[in-house]
C-alpha cells in the first residue's frame, strides 16, 4: 500500500536554535506525529552550520519547510503553527493525518 | 576634492566613495564605511539604480565585491537593465559581485513566523568566500511587508542592523515610501532612520508636468553634509546628482584672452574684436528678431578657423536649422558633413531640465565643441518649471565655461512686451556677454535693432545698429540719429539718399561758384597782361626816346664840333651845353618791375 511516490520527502530549513527554528521543529514534529515514520523522509539542515548549501537551495528565510516529492513541490514558510495551512500543503488531511 | 573633505570633516567616520557623480561631493566623501546607509523613496526614484551604481562603481573601480540581495525585481532582469547603463554585471559576476535572487518564490505558502537569521548567515559566508566589502538588500520593504506586524519588521530590521554592524560590510539598504506620504514623520520609517547612520532621500515628483527628480541627504552620523535637495538625473550611464553648487564652492575657471568672431564683421568691431573666448554669451528677443542667425554666423566662422561646433537645436530640426541659415548665405551643411559641426535638435518637453543637461554634458565631454550655441535657452524653461530652469541654465555655462566653451545661447522674451530687456531665466547676470535684438516699428516697418546691453570684459559700443538681412548674409548698419530721431529701414535709407543728394547738389554748387570766380580771375588776369603789355611798350617807348635822345645829342654835339672847327672857336663856349630833360636810363625801369 505504500508506495515509494507516496513518501513524503522533506527538507526542514533551520537556523540554529532561533526560536522561530526551534518552534518550526516542534510544529512539524506535532503534525507528523500521527503518519508512520517510513512514509515520511526528512531531512534538517541548519543554515548557520551549512550556510552555502542555503543559498544553492535558494532558501533565504527560515524556517523554510520543503516538500519535494510527492508532486507537486511546496515550500511553507514559517514556523508552522500555521497546521491547516501545513496540513493543505502537504496533500495531507488533517483529519486522517489525526485518525492514524 | 572628496579627499580633502573627507579628511577635512570627518576625522571619526570613514567613508567609502559611491563613484555615482554628485553624491560624494554631497555627502563629503561617500556613505559611511561598515555602516548602514538608508536609501528610500517613492517607486521609480532610482533607488535600485542608486545601490546597484554604488556596488559596480566598487567593484570596478575601488577594488571592493559587492553582494546584491533583491527582493524586488530578480537579479537577471537587474542585470537585463543595467546593461543598458553600460554595466557588464555578467562579467562583473563572475568574481566581484554576487547577485541573489530573494525574492519569496510565489508559490510558497505562509505558516507562521519567520525571521532573516538563515539568509544572514548565509549571506555572511558568502561574504567570507569571497571577501565581500559592500552589500545591498533591495528593497526591504517587500520583505518586511510579508511579516505582516510592525514588531516583527522591527525586529528584522534589528537583526540586519546588527548583522551588518558585527560584519565589515557596508550596507546599503532600499526601501520604498509612499510618495505621498511625509517620509521624515511617518513612524514606521523614522524608525528605519534610527537605525542607519545615513539616510538618502530619493524624490520623483511632477512640477508643470515635468517630471522632476531630485536627493537628498536626510541625515549622517558624525558628520557634515549638504542638507539641500538635489536634482538628480538617470543618464545611460546611471545616476548624476547636480551639485556644482557644492563641489565648487570657489569658482575656478580657464581664463582666456583671445578673441572669438562673431562671424559678423562690424559686430566684432563694436565688441572690440569679438566675443572673449570660455565666455556666455546671451542673446535675447522677441520671436523673428535672428537669434538663431547670430548663433549661425558664429559656428559658422568658428567652423571656417576650423574649431569644432556645437548647435542644440530645441524644438527644430537639423534639416530646418541648416535650410533657414542658408538663405541668409550661412552655409553649414558642409561642416556637418566634415564632422566638424553637430546640429543635435532636443524635443524641450520630452526630458526635464535636468536631463537636458547632463546630455548637453555628455555631448560637451564627448564632442569637445571649440563653440556653442544653445537655441533657445528658454526652451529650458518650457521642460523644467520656474525653479529648475534657471539652475540648469546657470549650471550649464558654468559646465561651458569649465570646458573653455565659448557658449552663445539665445533666448525668447516672454510676455507682451517685447521691448522688455528683463531676461526670463535670469542668466543675463551670468552671461558675459548680453545682446538684445529688438524691432524697431516705425513708417510701417519693422527694423531689426541690436544693442550690446553688456560685455564683461571688453570695451563695448554704446550704439544701437540696424541689423540686416539679406540673401549675402548678415550686416550691421549704422541707424540714422539726427535731429533726435532714430530711423531705420526704408526711412533711414531714404534719409540718407536724401542726405547723398543734398551733398551732391552741394558739390555742383561749389563747384560752380569756383568755376565762376576761376572765370573772373582769369579776365582779371587777361586784363593784368594787357595792362602789363602797356607797361612794357610804353617803357620800350622810353628805351626808344633815350635812344634817340642819345642819337640826337651826338648829331648835336658832332655838329656843333663841326661848327667849331669851322668857326675855329676856343675851348669855354657856352654854345656846347645840352639843356633839354634828363630821362632815367630804361634798363633801370626793368630793373624796378621786377
Amino acid at each position: 500500500m505504500t508506495k515509494s511516490t507516496d513518501i513524503l520527502h522533506l527538507r526542514l530549513y533551520i537556523a540554529g536554535n532561533a526560536p522561530n527554528s526551534t518552534r518550526a521543529q516542534a510544529n512539524l514534529a506535532a503534525i507528523c506525529r500521527d503518519i508512520p515514520a517510513e512514509q515520511i523522509e526528512l531531512e534538517v539542515i541548519d543554515v548557520l552550520k551549512e550556510p552555502l548549501r542555503a543559498l544553492r537551495d535558494k532558501v533565504f528565510v527560515t524556517p523554510v519547510l520543503h516538500k519535494y516529492l510527492p508532486q507537486p513541490e511546496r515550500y511553507i514558510v514559517g514556523d508552522l503553527h500555521d497546521t491547516q495551512q501545513v496540513f493543505d500543503a502537504l496533500g495531507l488531511d488533517s483529519q486522517v493525518g489525526e485518525k492514524r | 576634492m572628496s579627499n580633502e573633505a573627507n579628511a577635512q570633516q570627518n576625522a571619526g567616520i570613514s567613508k567609502v566613495p559611491t563613484g555615482i557623480p554628485g553624491v560624494d561631493e554631497i555627502t563629503g566623501g561617500g556613505i559611511p564605511s561598515h555602516r548602514t546607509t538608508l536609501v528610500m523613496g517613492g517607486p521609480g526614484s532610482g533607488k535600485t539604480i542608486f545601490a546597484l551604481q554604488t556596488l559596480v562603481n566598487g567593484a570596478c573601480q575601488y577594488g571592493e565585491p559587492a553582494i546584491f540581495v533583491a527582493f524586488e525585481e530578480n537579479s537577471r532582469n537587474i542585470i537585463k537593465n543595467a546593461h543598458t547603463f553600460g554595466w557588464n554585471l555578467a562579467e562583473l559576476e563572475e568574481k566581484q559581485l554576487f547577485f541573489l535572487d530573494a525574492r519569496m518564490p510565489a508559490e510558497a505558502i505562509l505558516a507562521g513566523n519567520y525571521d532573516l537569521t538563515g539568509l544572514l548567515a548565509s549571506l555572511r559566508a558568502k561574504a567570507e568566500e569571497m571577501g565581500a566589502k559592500r552589500i545591498v538588500f533591495d528593497s526591504i520593504d517587500v520583505l518586511l511587508s510579508l511579516l505582516g506586524d510592525q514588531r516583527a519588521e522591527r525586529q528584522e530590521l534589528y537583526r540586519i542592523h546588527d548583522w551588518l554592524a558585527e560584519s565589515d560590510l557596508t550596507g546599503i539598504i532600499t526601501t520604498r515610501i509612499e510618495a505621498s506620504a511625509d517620509p521624515v514623520f511617518t513612524e514606521h520609517f523614522s524608525f528605519m532612520q534610527f537605525m542607519a547612520d545615513c539616510v538618502i532621500l530619493l524624490g520623483h515628483h511632477l512640477l508643470d508636468q515635468v517630471s522632476l527628480r531630485s536627493c537628498r541627504v536626510l541625515k549622517y552620523r558624525g558628520t557634515g553634509f549638504a542638507e539641500n535637495e538635489f536634482p538628480l538625473v538617470i543618464t545611460p550611464t546611471g545616476i548624476e546628482v547636480a551639485s556644482a553648487e557644492v563641489s565648487d564652492n570657489v569658482v575656478r575657471y580657464p581664463i582666456f584672452s583671445d578673441r572669438v568672431s562673431s562671424g559678423i564683421e562690424r559686430l566684432d568691431t563694436m565688441l572690440t574684436g569679438g566675443y572673449l573666448r570660455g565666455t556666455s554669451m546671451l542673446i535675447t528677443g522677441s520671436p523673428g528678431t535672428s537669434k538663431t542667425t547670430l548663433g549661425g554666423a558664429f559656428l559658422q566662422q568658428a567652423c571656417e578657423r576650423g574649431e569644432r561646433a556645437l548647435f542644440i537645436s530645441f524644438d527644430e530640426s537639423a534639416e530646418e536649422v541648416v535650410r533657414n541659415l542658408a538663405s541668409v548665405n550661412i552655409l553649414l551643411q558642409p561642416y556637418m558633413d566634415a564632422g566638424v559641426l553637430r546640429i543635435i535638435p532636443y524635443r524641450s518637453e520630452a526630458r526635464s531640465a535636468e536631463e537636458h543637461l547632463s546630455r548637453l554634458k555628455r555631448l560637451i565631454a564627448e564632442f569637445k565643441p571649440g563653440c556653442m550655441v544653445v537655441d533657445p535657452l528658454s526652451a529650458l524653461l518650457k521642460s523644467g518649471g520656474s525653479i529648475a530652469g534657471p539652475a540648469v541654465a546657470q549650471r550649464l555655462m558654468n559646465v561651458t565655461k569649465e570646458q573653455g566653451v565659448t557658449l552663445l545661447c539665445t533666448s525668447l522674451l516672454a510676455g507682451n512686451d517685447p521691448e522688455s530687456e528683463a531676461s526670463p531665466l535670469e542668466v543675463s547676470t551670468i552671461a558675459d556677454t548680453w545682446i538684445h535684438l529688438s524691432y524697431m516699428v516705425q513708417g510701417g516697418e519693422r527694423n531689426r535693432a541690436l544693442t550690446i546691453v553688456k560685455s564683461r570684459g571688453t570695451g563695448h559700443s554704446n550704439q544701437v545698429r540696424e541689423l540686416l538681412l539679406s540673401n549675402e548674409g548678415l550686416t550691421l548698419t549704422d541707424v540714422y540719429t539726427a535731429g533726435g530721431n532714430v530711423l531705420m529701414g526704408t526711412l533711414r535709407a531714404e534719409k540718407v539718399a536724401e542726405e547723398a543728394l543734398e551733398r551732391e547738389r552741394m558739390n555742383l554748387d561749389i563747384e560752380r561758384r569756383q568755376r565762376e570766380l576761376l572765370d573772373i580771375n582769369a579776365q582779371a588776369q587777361a586784363r593784368i597782361d594787357d595792362l602789363q603789355r602797356e607797361v612794357t611798350s610804353r617803357y620800350e617807348e622810353i628805351a626808344r626816346m633815350n635812344r634817340e635822345q642819345e642819337m640826337h645829342m651826338q648829331d648835336w654835339s658832332t655838329r656843333q664840333s663841326d661848327i667849331r672847327l669851322q668857326r675855329s672857336a676856343d675851348e669855354d663856349s657856352t654854345i656846347g651845353q645840352y639843356e633839354g630833360p634828363v630821362l632815367p636810363a630804361a634798363t633801370e625801369v626793368a630793373a624796378d618791375e621786377e
